[in-house]
């Protein structure tokens, strides 16, 4: 994509440099010459919305790092120190604990626009892998973060995770030890929690580097999916087209940002996590941050056994699934066509995928015996031991006939009512998105590039954006009938 | 316009994560609620009445106090800009007389110098409040086993923050027939539990709240007020929950007015970098 490098050092410093190591080179190439396609729209912004995120990230984590105390004993209090009398400490502390929040909400973003456009098909497959990594590590990242302020849900929502990796045959309860340092979570999970929470950001930085050079070589996907084909009339350089484009979604991410951190600071935490953690005291509900929900959901969805494989270890296996399978997926789609805006179908697919990745995360927030909705009145259901000493259960509408029946029974036979509600559980909502998460990715993008008939494209950048505002007869003639989104072009035949 | 489409995802998934958290307790309870004026120091130009922290100070001194620790407060924290004995005559808080003397009140454990004995001494204004237990054990020995919470944070750790603590110091009434209490617990609809074992009738319709440790605190002119506001129970407990809210985060007020700034800043910025946007764009069709 990348043609001949336009940089011509000017100063005598600046050719000195550039003979030995073209350092502004790279960075004129990268971020002022960058050829970029013309027509990116706005959901294309958020690359930089989230290096912006990396960056607050890492410079006000760094100064938490100054004053936190990984230590079973002092850590909350600790953060509470950095609210109360380090200077600005509050701002800091809420930066970054909203910054993973406003990180996270970024990258879905991000990742739901390069699942509609394609970003992830040939030749962009790596970039798309190199992605998914990123992703990976900033779960991880994130997670070890939230065990650092060692309140309720740091101490349990860990006790959770290094649990579940126990539930892998063979190597699960080495890995779990070895990530907890010891038998149990305590002063040691908590000091290697913070040292990888430190390191990983930066593994991040440098894999982001990674991707930021094979998005350079491939160049941008755009709305169209259609390929630059004239570098002179699809691209305009990226400084400062794209410059300040960016800019100005980055200054209005910020201000949503603002608004969490100045206005809202605690809405996206848990206020369990302002307890100290106490091992003795397990919370009712133990939940993950929002962002984790969706996967948290699918692993709590499976509570079947298949075969000789527990219904644990499935959901284990369905969880890191969910994620694995973002890896695979410029295989699984099947489809010539990258941009959805051409694929009626997949369109509407992609819709339902969105719909049960959000459903996915209701499902995760609330138990899963809990009812979405009920059938009915409540029941009464009466235990207790039969005639015959086996356990029984009746079901009464009233109260009058539950006290009734008690009374016919023998004192030994231990009668005890409870309220029982028929309706919808949250665990079946779990099941139902869950599977069209994988039916998605399984059956749906294989199924579809073969099946499905789609919209005439473009036949370039330069045509599609041409076409918005007034018709040429070039554009005309290279994409009769004429691209779908422009519902005001008439074909001149 | 695709920007507003853009940015309409932003604020829906920003809203939908914000409301994705999970609902709280086992059985019913009812739903927190302030005093019937509302809070002052709630929204984005809440301010906190300084009259009404050094009001929510003594009961906490007086009443609170003998059960609850708030071991993350030092002496000094109320002189500082926004605390209760805040005074613009000593910017630096060590040096408010009214805090000194607050401090010096109390007697806390040290050591001799020479002899290495242990003494008390009185405490100073970066003391940090003293517990009134000297371990778990103790505090769990004295209430019936039951840890009066630590209340340093304790609007931030509650669902319904100060409205929690509202509800739950005003909301105190007789048990309903046919709700057996134990002894030693009291009943309240807005402490979450489950009414459900200890109810004769219908379980369906169990009330409301759970059982806590705690008696009811507060009675009418318990605390006798230096401003001489009457100390009803929902004055005082609306004047403690508003002093617990300022303990809870005292910077909340400098945030709150931080915003301010930082948003309308961003907005201009937003403005010029909108404007500029236009301009550098206006020749190319995209």
């Amino acid at each position: 994509m990348s043609g001949q490098s336009t940089y011509e050092p000017k100063t005598g410093f600046t050719k000195w440099l550039d003979a030995r190591m073209p350092i502004v080179r790279l960075a004129h190439d990268s971020f002022v010459d960058f050829p970029t396609p013309k027509n990116l729209n706005y959901w294309y912004t958020f690359g930089g919305i989230l290096a912006v995120c990396l960056v607050i990230q890492i410079v006000t984590g760094v100064v938490l790092a100054m004053h936190y105390v990984a230590s079973t004993d002092a850590a909350f209090a600790s953060v509470e120190r950095i609210m109360r009398d380090v200077e600005y400490g509050w701002l800091i502390r809420y930066i970054h604990s909203n910054g993973a929040s406003m990180f996270f909400l970024a990258v879905y973003l991000h990742m739901f626009r390069g699942l509609y456009y394609g970003s992830y098909k040939e030749p962009r497959e790596l970039l798309w892998i190199l992605g998914m990594v990123i992703y990976f590590l900033m779960m991880a990242t994130a997670f070890m973060g939230y065990v650092l302020p060692w309140g309720q849900m740091s101490y349990h929502g860990a006790s959770v995770i290094t649990n579940l990796l126990g539930a892998i045959p063979l190597v699960g309860e080495g890995i779990k030890t070895y990530l907890q340092g010891g038998p149990a979570i305590g002063d040691a999970t908590l000091n290697r929690f913070f040292s990888l929470h430190y390191l990983l950001p930066f593994v991040i930085a440098g894999v982001v580097i990674l991707h930021i050079w094979a998005l350079h070589v491939t160049g941008n996907n755009n709305p169209t999916g259609v390929s630059v084909k004239n570098v002179k009339a699809d691209t305009v350089p990226f400084t400062p087209y794209y410059t300040v484009k960016d800019g100005f979604a980055i200054i209005l991410f910020l201000i949503m940002f603002a608004v969490f951190v100045f206005y809202f600071p605690n809405v996206l935490g848990h206020a369990d996590n302002y307890i100290e953690a106490n091992p003795l005291q397990t919370p009712t509900h133990i939940v993950p941050e929002w962002y984790l929900l969706p996967f948290y959901a699918i692993l709590r969805a499976v509570t079947f056994d298949i075969g000789p494989i527990e219904a644990k270890l499935l959901g284990v296996i369905a969880m890191f699934g969910s994620i694995l399978v973002l890896f695979a997926l410029p295989w699984l789609d099947t489809s010539k066509v990258r941009s959805m805006r051409y694929r009626p179908l997949a369109q509407q697919c992609f819709l339902g995928f969105v719909i049960a990745c959000v459903v996915l995360g209701f499902a995760g927030a609330n138990n899963p015996d809990d009812l979405v909705f009920k059938f009915g009145a409540d029941k009464l259901a009466m235990s207790y031991t039969d005639a015959n000493g086996g356990a029984a259960v009746r079901t009464f509408t009233e109260f009058a006939e539950a006290n009734s029946f008690l009374a016919t029974l023998p004192s030994s036979a231990a009668g005890a009512l409870e309220v029982s509600a028929s309706g919808f559980k949250w665990l079946w909502v779990a099941q139902i998105a869950g599977a069209y998460y994988f039916a998605f990715f399984f059956i749906l993008l294989p199924l579809l590039g073969v099946i499905e008939k789609p919209k005439a494209r473009p036949a370039s950048i330069a045509d599609s954006v041409h076409g918005k505002k007034k018709t040429t007869a070039a554009a005309v003639a290279a994409t009769s009938p004429g691209p779908q989104t422009t519902g005001s072009l008439k074909p001149a035949e | 316009m695709r920007l507003v489409s853009a940015l309409t995802a932003c604020v829906a998934a920003a809203s939908f994560i914000a409301i994705a958290q999970p609902a709280s307790a086992e059985g019913k309870v009812l739903h927190p609620h302030g005093p019937h004026e509302g809070w002052e120091f709630e929204g984005p130009f809440g301010t906190f009445d300084q009259n009404a922290l050094q009001r929510g100070y003594k009961v906490y001194r007086e009443v609170c106090a003998s059960c609850h620790g708030m071991k993350l407060l030092s002496f000094r924290n109320l002189g500082q800009k926004g605390a209760p004995f805040f005074d613009e005559a000593y910017p630096d808080e060590n040096s408010n007389p009214k805090v000194k003397q607050i401090a010096s009140e109390y007697m806390v454990a040290a050591f001799d110098e020479e002899t290495g004995d242990p003494i008390q001494v009185a405490a100073t204004t970066v003391t940090a409040f003293p517990s009134p237990y000297a371990n778990e054990a103790a505090a769990r020995g004295s209430n019936g086993g039951a840890l009066p919470p630590d209340l340093s944070v304790i609007t931030k750790a509650r669902h319904g923050g100060a409205s929690y603590i509202y509800s739950l110091l005003t909301g105190y009434v007789s048990p309903p027939a046919g709700l057996t209490v134990s002894p030693g617990l009291y009943y309240n609809p807005f402490f979450p539990g489950d009414t459900k074992p200890q109810w004769a009738g219908d379980p369906r319709e169990a009330p409301a709240g759970g059982f806590l440790a705690m008696a009811p605190p507060l009675r009418e002119g318990l605390v006798v007020f230096d401003d001489g506001t009457a100390s009803t129970v929902e004055q005082m407990s609306a004047d403690v929950a508003t002093f617990l809210a300022w303990a809870g985060e005292p910077k909340a007020e400098t945030r709150r007015m931080m915003g301010f700034s930082v948003i309308g800043y961003l907005l201009i910025m937003a403005g010029l970098t909108y404007a500029s946007y236009r301009r550098i764009w206006r020749n190319i069709q995209h």
